[in-house]
């Protein structure tokens, strides 16, 4: 029976315990009407059909083992040392649960006290929590963290149009129920076009940096300006970027968000990846989700703990300002295990690596009759690549060649048709860089 | 920071046992040129540990070592459903086809994936006789969330606006209450009777009285928290939809239901299921959950997307094209991309494992051990509903004779045994709850160790209390100071960055 251990003469003798004679009779309270139903699944199978069947589903999809890739666009291909998942593959680790009970629970309250610090180092920020989702619903709770700061008398959010697409829907997916209102989004503005919406109803304004086209805008006078009005500023960051460039915190962020995946956690088509949710001391009362804190035991040695465990929702109930109750446990130990490998020097090679290989790429592409690589401001690794023929028509022939072109900026921005985003990682050798260009060459 | 660095700890920090110019990973050369780094928006300092590969080996693995685990024993954790994960589902998530799979591929290019999805929903459908199921939500507490918002905006459609108020009985998971907030509705919370049923009264005093135009829903767990299954739920949800409410079924006790009822035939309008607790995906320390919502006809369109379905029927070759579809009315995208994917397929893979003559047995044989198991304790323990339960029932963890000995000293003493504790103090209902889930997987020789630990331990709070009162005696640490967790709230320790302005 699958994974059920017992045998026929167990059941009897447990029944005979219990002193019912089968199992059925268990289920008395249950309406008779409605009992035992018969589902319409497909028969059981064996592990090593099952097995099979896996592989064969899985191979009917055009992945990253099979193709150089060249698509981010808020999830990235980066290598990952064979140690993370050695690590995640320990049954101590992923078959444990929310450490409620800390005496047996160090070893995942530890890891995670280490990923909150290794957070709070890469943006410069004083607390991190256990996490988030994913970056989209961390950029959701950061929106209720700036509500409750000013006390819910300030009712406009400003989001930056070059924040991720789908973290934008997913802010409004959170706060349809509340009387605000979020702005920004629509327009095609740089910085400054933001600050101009800042007034005194202002609760917060976000920037995603770099931005969603892969571009570090100048935001050095961004801070001083939300600040004035009372506001609070948001980061939005990927954590990839910040091994190179000045972190959130040294630019005034309040509180930095973003999407963990490229620290060590696979594709996987999309989860379950990491929201880390990062900010200031002032503000860490505010922050929803698990946070680690450290302690002593009964006997004075050092421990950790779940801490300021009275604002989250089995405690507060409805009082509590998010529903939050699980966090991505596993993932945060995955971005734990790449930081400490990777470390301080590791992880600066690799975005210099980024950075490199996406310019290479970049100047190369920006030669090819027909191509233009903007160049407006200084990217990481993503660029913004206008193209002679629809993105979707490109891709197809690219795919023909054994690669994953970029991602169809055309989706989201009407400006942006014929545009892709190209992403180029650590990942991607020189061979496939050429022949990405020597491809895209051959189509204008 | 220098948190309590001169006391004495299992292991060091790994901040701790770094040198200068380590690296823990083997990076390859540059093969291009090397491009200007813009100097002025490069930050100055980085301050990561700086460790070998060894040494992160070793300090993760001796991490590990003092965590308990469903591996290592057994975890009756109530309400959580801490089943064995299977190591196969594990093995498929780590195929490149799916572990290097891009969120943002082309349909065309993802027709596995999407095949995957497209039959879990129909099984999760199937199972809890619902319409339609979406598979974004990320955990169990964002299907709720999900779910509230779908009932808001039903009444919205409708032109019933006002109705705003969401019922809870006060067995609750705190995730409903706090879910009616965050969703920008308001609460009222039923009392439960003596049978540990909601109190039918109460329940009808609020859906015809002056409030009736503004129920909007009320959200309850089958069975109920206290394990029991509510013999009443026909008049709970005739009299909510009379009213004009929608019903909503917590799903994380669908450990007790799977082939024995189906939700969506008894009438209920949503629920959610935990993937990570009926369909063994990995508790992975505290997450990643799934959190997949399944609803009837009604709130079909309001489903947040985007959910899988045929693009274009069979051609020639055989196969159809999947694809997703934003559903009419949706509540939106709750989670960027469609899901956590890798749950879905560990989930996917269980259910064909069972299958359809399979599937009942997980609950039959869930039923039965905690059945068993209550059987036994209420000899020693006082079960305050006495009677048949089904995937887990609550004790009291207190004895009348004995003052000073509570439901968390028995916990406690619990690691002693080699056991990890029941849930404490939930349901909030019942004085010193001690809830207890064995789950289907274990077998019937630790059950009864568990049984003799437990009737130990009864046992030792008459003659040697203290023994409790201080346990755990052989766990890594004993007792914490949580007040001086929250007083002195140390964080973070990793060295500060210059302010900003510096």
């Amino acid at each position: 029976m699958s994974y059920i251990p017992h045998t026929a003469a167990e059941t009897r003798q447990m029944l005979t315990e219990i002193g019912v004679g089968s199992i059925e009779e268990l289920f008395d309270a249950v309406p008779a009407a409605y009992r035992f139903p018969r589902l319409e699944l497909p028969p059981p199978m064996s592990e090593m059909e099952v097995a099979a069947e896996m592989l064969a589903i899985s191979e009917a999809n055009d992945h990253a083992g099979d193709y150089a890739i060249f698509r981010g666009a808020g999830a990235y291909h980066h290598f990952i040392p064979s140690v993370v998942n050695h690590m995640l593959l320990r049954g101590e680790f992923y078959t444990a649960y929310t450490p409620y009970q800390p005496e047996i629970s160090q070893g995942t309250l530890q890891a995670t006290y280490e990923y909150q610090s290794m957070m709070c180092a890469l943006t410069g920020m004083d607390a991190a929590n256990a996490s988030h989702y994913d970056g989209a619903t961390s950029l959701a709770e950061a929106v209720t963290v700036a509500l409750e700061v000013t006390r819910h008398k300030r009712g406009k959010i400003i989001l930056s149009h070059a924040i991720h697409p789908q973290y934008r829907e997913v802010v409004r997916t959170y706060h349809q129920g509340r009387d605000i209102r979020i702005i920004g989004d629509r327009g095609r503005g740089d910085v400054i076009e933001l600050v101009e919406m800042l007034d005194e109803n202002t609760a917060m304004l976000a920037i995603q940096y770099p931005n969603f086209f892969g571009q570090i805008d100048n935001i050095a006078v961004l801070a001083d300006a939300v600040h004035e009005v009372g506001a609070l500023l948001v980061i939005v960051a990927n954590p990839m970027a910040l091994s190179l460039f000045r972190s959130p915190g040294e630019l005034g962020a309040d509180i930095v968000v973003g999407e963990g995946q490229p620290m060590g956690v696979p594709l996987s088509y999309g989860g379950p990846y990491l929201g880390y949710f990062a900010i200031r001391q002032k503000y860490v009362r505010k922050i929803a989700g698990r946070i680690i804190g450290e302690t002593l035991d009964a006997d004075g040695k050092r421990a950790f703990v779940m801490t300021l465990r009275p604002r989250e929702q089995d405690i507060k109930r409805e009082r509590a300002t998010s529903n939050i109750c699980t966090n991505q446990g596993l993932m945060a130990l995955s971005a734990s295990v790449y930081m400490a490998l990777m470390g301080k020097n590791g992880l600066r090679r690799v975005g210099e690596l980024n950075y490199h290989k996406a310019h290479y790429a970049a100047d190369l592409i920006n030669q090819l009759d027909g191509y233009s690589v903007d160049t407006s401001k200084a990217f990481f690794n993503e660029f913004v690549l206008s193209c002679p023929r629809p993105v979707a028509e490109i891709n197809e022939a690219l795919l023909e060649e054994g690669i994953i072109g970029g991602y169809d900026l055309g989706q989201n921005y009407f400006h942006l048709e014929d545009h892709m985003l190209v992403c180029v990682t650590e990942t991607n050798s020189k061979d496939e860089i050429d022949r990405l260009v020597e491809v895209l060459g051959g189509i204008s | 920071m220098d948190g309590l660095a001169s006391t004495q700890a299992l292991q060091p920090l790994i901040y701790d046992i770094g040198a200068p110019g380590r690296v823990g990973v083997n990076l390859p050369d540059c093969d291009v040129p090397e491009a200007e780094l813009p100097s002025e928006l490069l930050r100055d300092d980085l301050p990561l540990p700086e460790v070998g590969e060894l040494q992160v080996v070793r300090h993760f693995v001796k991490l590990s070592q003092l965590n308990y685990s469903i591996d290592k024993g057994f975890y009756p954790l109530g309400s959580c459903t801490m089943k064995y994960n299977p190591k196969l589902n594990e093995d498929a998530a780590r195929l490149p086809g799916f572990a290097q799979l891009h969120p943002l591929i082309e349909e065309t290019g993802a027709q596995g994936a999407l095949y995957l999805m497209y039959e879990l929903q129909r099984w999760l459908g199937e199972i809890s006789g619902f319409e339609a199921v979406s598979l974004t939500p990320a955990a169990g507490a964002q299907g709720e969330f999900a779910g509230i918002l779908m009932i808001r905006n039903y009444h919205l459609d409708q032109g019933e606006g006002q109705r705003d108020i969401i019922l809870v009985p006060n067995s609750a998971h705190g995730t409903n209450p706090a879910t009616v907030t965050m969703a920008g509705m308001r609460l009222r919370e039923l009392p439960s009777n003596d049978q540990g049923n909601v109190d039918l009264d109460s329940l009808r005093a609020a859906c015809q009285g002056e409030l009736r135009d503004q129920i909007a829903g009320m959200m309850i767990t089958v069975p109920s928290t206290l394990g029991l299954f509510e013999s009443t739920i026909h008049d709970v949800i005739d009299i909510v939809h009379n009213a004009g409410g929608l019903m909503y079924m917590d799903g994380a006790n669908m450990n007790a239901l799977m082939a024995v009822v189906k939700p969506g035939e008894l009438d209920f309008d949503v629920m959610h299921y935990n993937l990570h607790k009926t369909f063994s995906t990995p508790h992975g320390g505290g997450g990643p959950g799934s959190g997949a919502v399944g609803v009837n006809e009604k709130l079909k369109d309001y489903l947040p997307g985007p959910v899988v379905d045929i693009i274009e029927e069979e051609d020639e070759s055989g196969a159809p094209l999947y694809g997703y579809v934003m559903p009419e009315k949706s509540i939106g995208r709750i989670k960027a991309f469609q899901g956590n994917f890798g749950m879905h397929l560990r989930a996917y893979a269980y259910i064909r494992v069972y299958g359809d003559t399979g599937i009942r047995d997980v609950t039959r044989y869930a039923v039965l051990n905690a059945n068993y198991l209550r059987a036994k304790l209420m000899k020693t323990y006082k079960l305050p509903y006495p009677r048949y339960c089904g995937h887990e029932f609550v004790l009291e963890g207190h004895f009348d004779d004995i003052e000073e000995v509570h439901a968390l000293d028995i916990s406690k003493r619990l690691m002693d045994y080699g056991f990890h504790p029941p849930t404490n103090y939930f349901p909030l209902i019942v004085p010193e709850a001690l809830l207890i889930e064995p789950t289907e997987t274990e077998v019937k020789e630790d059950l009864d160790a568990f049984v003799e630990a437990m009737e130990s331990i009864a046992e030792e709070a008459r003659t040697q209390p203290a023994l409790l009162l201080n346990a755990p005696h052989s766990a890594p640490v004993r007792r914490l100071d949580e007040v001086r967790a929250v007083k002195e709230l140390i964080l973070c320790c990793a060295p500060a960055l210059p302010a900003a302005g510096d």
